[in-house]
């Protein structure tokens, strides 16, 4: 049954196209992974998956294609994704539901349940997560569920990929069977309003795709779209009064003034039903789950945040000093590896461009490798244990007093990883101002490619057992400076009241090793791919720009000097001379002395502002950069082989803080801008991101800069 | 009037009323929170500033704002 070629799918006879719909966090994406071997990101909290994602797979004489859409809690248009999910099984075309339900948690499932089966079209569902509710002892009787509200219900797990065939055997049988009556009920007053509505569309022979009974409910439920359709048909009029009388009825039944309120306990009513007739648990859960007894702990009121900040210092602190072991030898092996492939060219440029170009720039991304690994482990475990909203609870106080959102907290974090999947997951936040706010201090999250920037300083400056103190430091201060900037820009550019925090507490769950090291392996392998591609081509082009334009009389007249001498010494000193004279009239010194003057109140020699500029191609870039300035300027050769050992040598203690200040805040690499402007929704919001960045960190660098050489 | 907010940890009530409208009273409402539901109330955020409530079998994050806008009664 599994995939052929996920992109062998033509569009045949046989093509079922399948919506996936659920609650969020019931393993949706997880789903679709294990029947199609597809790799959709998951996660352990709400709102990972925000956008709708197509994957295709054959089964059989069919092919499929399944529709993973983002989970929404009810047929609302509260947040993006759930209004992506609302339009999507409104307007589009699609052929059968799969709705994926918690069989641990099967009540609050069903209130989507009972919302899709008036919706005239084929649902089955998936009852996921059986081996969970097996080990929690909650017996689902499928069949007789199946039975009750007459669409297919099937037991499965996406973690052990039980069931998964049978499944897929049901929707191929819904598909091919052409009855399709969920039953569903209400109260006896409500049903009693339906049926007069439903005899009167049946007395006009009202025309539609829709079953009569479902227009009923859905104007009785205010249905928007339900309501512009009739609103222009003839029998309107006559149905009008009806329709308010019907509601009148309801409205006193369940003793509101709000229909919606009304129909929302009419389901829950139904679910409670079903539950209680499906449902067995063998063990009654008085007892305190395991999931509470750790949150008595982590969520604790005095203690949980400073649990929280040592998980963060320990991930830190890991990624310094485990990161640092196979340090040297990735070194020593660009290293080995240049000096022996030089040796083999015999054209001058050609070595230098190879050597010294890309072997040099590919080579300081790659050494930071492990780091970024350690880092990705510390995130992953984050994402799918259930302890990110735990946190979003610990801080939406502290949070909001900077006028943040709570669940901003999960972009945030994301941020950490790389920007431009924080930027997505801002989609969680429901209000514009709220997402845009939350998108503008993204940035102040490092990401993963400025950590090889602060490995590489902190390496240079400090011991290694304070390394890793000095970059938990680093990410801490940003994180502060990002909510020092939330508050500025929520009281000037972003006024406006505060959003209502209501947040699921998922449950906790042990990661997985094969899903956290597919989800490491997949980083890792786009950070290396990028090192690979676009890193390899940028130090081309900055050897290129650091190399040319040749000039004949500075060389001839150093070669000159140095034939003179007969001293080593002096002829080793003259060729550093020389090979920094040539360097800084090339077109990169060109223009790093023309930008040398904005930077130099902050102590930035001509090299680093190179690197800045180069870096907003990319983060990476800097470090590649710096590689190949210090390389080609003959430092590296002086004492040290290492680039941490030519930047603790030519870079003074305040530059060097002031540089960090600089890479923390400003403007994230293109690919993100790119999706920044996206999400945001507006290229006028990029051109406030630049302004603003670029304010923020020239300011801080220079009262950083200015603070360090005053202190020391 | 007695709110969510008044209430101290582990404390099992039972919601009367809904003090709200629009959107937050539909996310109020899609995440089982409507009348007659009974919830527990399980943590406080330093400050009180946010709570976790039990609704069934699922716990959900509140702050202190929206609590206050659920009216209780012990049961």
């Amino acid at each position: 049954m599994n995939i052929v070629d996920p992109k062998a799918c033509p569009i045949t006879a046989n093509h079922i196209k399948v919506a996936l719909v659920g609650q969020p966090n019931v393993g949706k994406s997880m789903l679709i992974n294990s029947v199609s071997n597809a790799h959709l990101h998951v996660g352990n909290f709400s709102g990972v998956t925000v956008d709708k994602t197509e994957v295709l797979f054959d089964y059989e004489e069919y092919s499929f294609t399944v529709v993973d859409l983002p989970g929404t809690y009810a047929f609302t248009d509260y947040t993006i994704e759930e209004r992506v999910t609302h339009d999507y099984l409104c307007a589009e075309d699609y052929d059968i539901i799969i709705n994926v339900v918690d069989s641990t948690n099967l009540e609050k499932n069903l209130q989507l349940t009972s919302e899709l089966l008036t919706m005239s079209k084929k649902v089955v569902i998936a009852l996921n997560m059986s081996d969970e509710a097996d080990k929690e002892k909650i017996l689902i009787n499928a069949e007789y569920m199946s039975e009750l509200i007459g669409v297919p219900c099937v037991r499965v797990s996406a973690v052990t990929k039980e069931g998964i065939g049978a499944l897929i055997e049901a929707v191929i049988k819904k598909h091919e069977n052409v009855r399709n009556k969920p039953k569903l009920f209400f109260s006896e007053p409500v049903e009693e309003e339906i049926a007069q509505i439903v005899w009167y569309l049946d007395k006009h022979r009202f025309d539609s795709a829709n079953t009569h009974r479902n227009i009923a409910i859905n104007l009785l439920k205010n249905n928007k779209k339900t309501y512009a359709k009739l609103h222009d048909e003839p029998i309107w009029t006559e149905l009008q009064p009806i329709l308010i009388e019907a509601s009148k009825h309801i409205e006193l039944h369940h003793d509101s003034d709000d229909i919606k309120e009304a129909f929302a306990e009419e389901y829950a009513a139904f679910n409670r039903g079903i539950v209680a007739e499906v449902v067995k648990q063998e063990i009654k859960q008085s007892k305190r789950t395991t999931t509470e007894k750790i949150d008595s702990v982590l969520i604790h009121p005095i203690f949980g945040i400073p649990i929280f900040l040592f998980f963060m210092w320990s991930l830190f602190q890991l990624t310094f000093e485990v990161g640092a072991i196979p340090m040297e030898y990735i070194d020593a092996f660009f290293i080995w590896f240049g000096d022996t492939l030089g040796a083999t060219i015999a054209n001058d440029d050609i070595r230098s461009l190879i050597v010294d170009g890309i072997i040099a720039g590919v080579g300081a991304v790659v050494l930071f490798v492990p780091n970024i690994i350690i880092l990705f482990i510390g995130i992953a475990l984050l994402e799918s244990t259930g302890y990110m909203s735990r946190v979003a609870f610990l801080l939406d106080g502290f949070f909001h007093k900077f006028g943040l959102h709570g669940q901003s907290f999960i972009p945030l974090v994301t941020g950490f990883g790389c920007s431009i999947p924080a930027y997505m997951s801002a989609r969680i936040l429901k209000n514009d101002r709220d997402r845009l706010l939350t998108l503008f201090i993204i940035g102040f999250m490092s990401c993963g490619a400025r950590l090889p920037v602060y490995v590489l300083f902190a390496g240079a400056f400090f011991s290694p057992e304070m390394a890793g103190n000095i970059l938990f430091i680093i990410y801490i201060s940003g994180a502060l400076l990002g909510l020092a900037a939330a508050k500025i820009l929520k009281l000037t550019a972003f006024k406006g009241l505060d959003e209502p925090f209501v947040m699921e507490m998922p449950k906790y769950r042990l990661p997985s090793v094969k899903l956290v090291w597919h989800t490491v392996l997949t980083k890792t392998m786009m950070y290396l791919k990028k090192a690979g591609t676009y890193i390899a081509a940028a130090s081309m082009l900055i050897w290129f720009l650091s190399n040319y334009p040749h000039n004949l009389i500075l060389e001839e007249s150093y070669s000159a000097k140095i034939s003179m001498t007969a001293k080593a010494e002096v002829k080793r000193d003259l060729q550093y001379e020389l090979d920094e004279a040539l360097l800084e009239q090339s077109y990169l010194g060109r223009i790093g002395k023309f930008s040398e003057p904005i930077f130099a109140p902050l102590g930035f020699d001509w090299k680093m502002s190179v690197a800045l500029q180069t870096g907003l191609a990319a983060k990476e870039v800097v470090v590649s950069t710096l590689g190949v300035l210090y390389s080609l300027g003959g430092e590296v050769n002086h004492e040290s082989t290492s680039l941490m050992g030519a930047i603790s040598k030519n870079i003074s203690f305040a530059s060097a803080v002031a540089f960090i200040v600089v890479i923390m805040i400003y403007l994230p690499c293109l690919a993100a801008s790119v999706v920044f402007t996206r999400e945001a929704g507006h290229i006028k919001y990029f051109f406030y991101l630049l302004l603003f960045t670029s304010i923020v960190a020239y300011v801080m660098a220079f009262i950083a800069y200015n603070l360090t050489l005053l202190l020391l | 009037m007695k709110t969510l907010l008044d209430c101290h940890k582990a404390c099992i009530v039972k919601v009367i009323k809904l003090n709200t409208k629009g959107d937050l009273k539909q996310r109020l409402i899609s995440f089982g929170i409507m009348k007659e539901t009974v919830l527990e109330v399980l943590e406080h955020a330093p400050g009180k500033s946010t709570i976790e409530i039990k609704v069934g079998k699922m716990r959900i994050a509140l702050r202190a704002q929206e609590a206050q806008l659920i009216e209780v009664q012990k049961i």
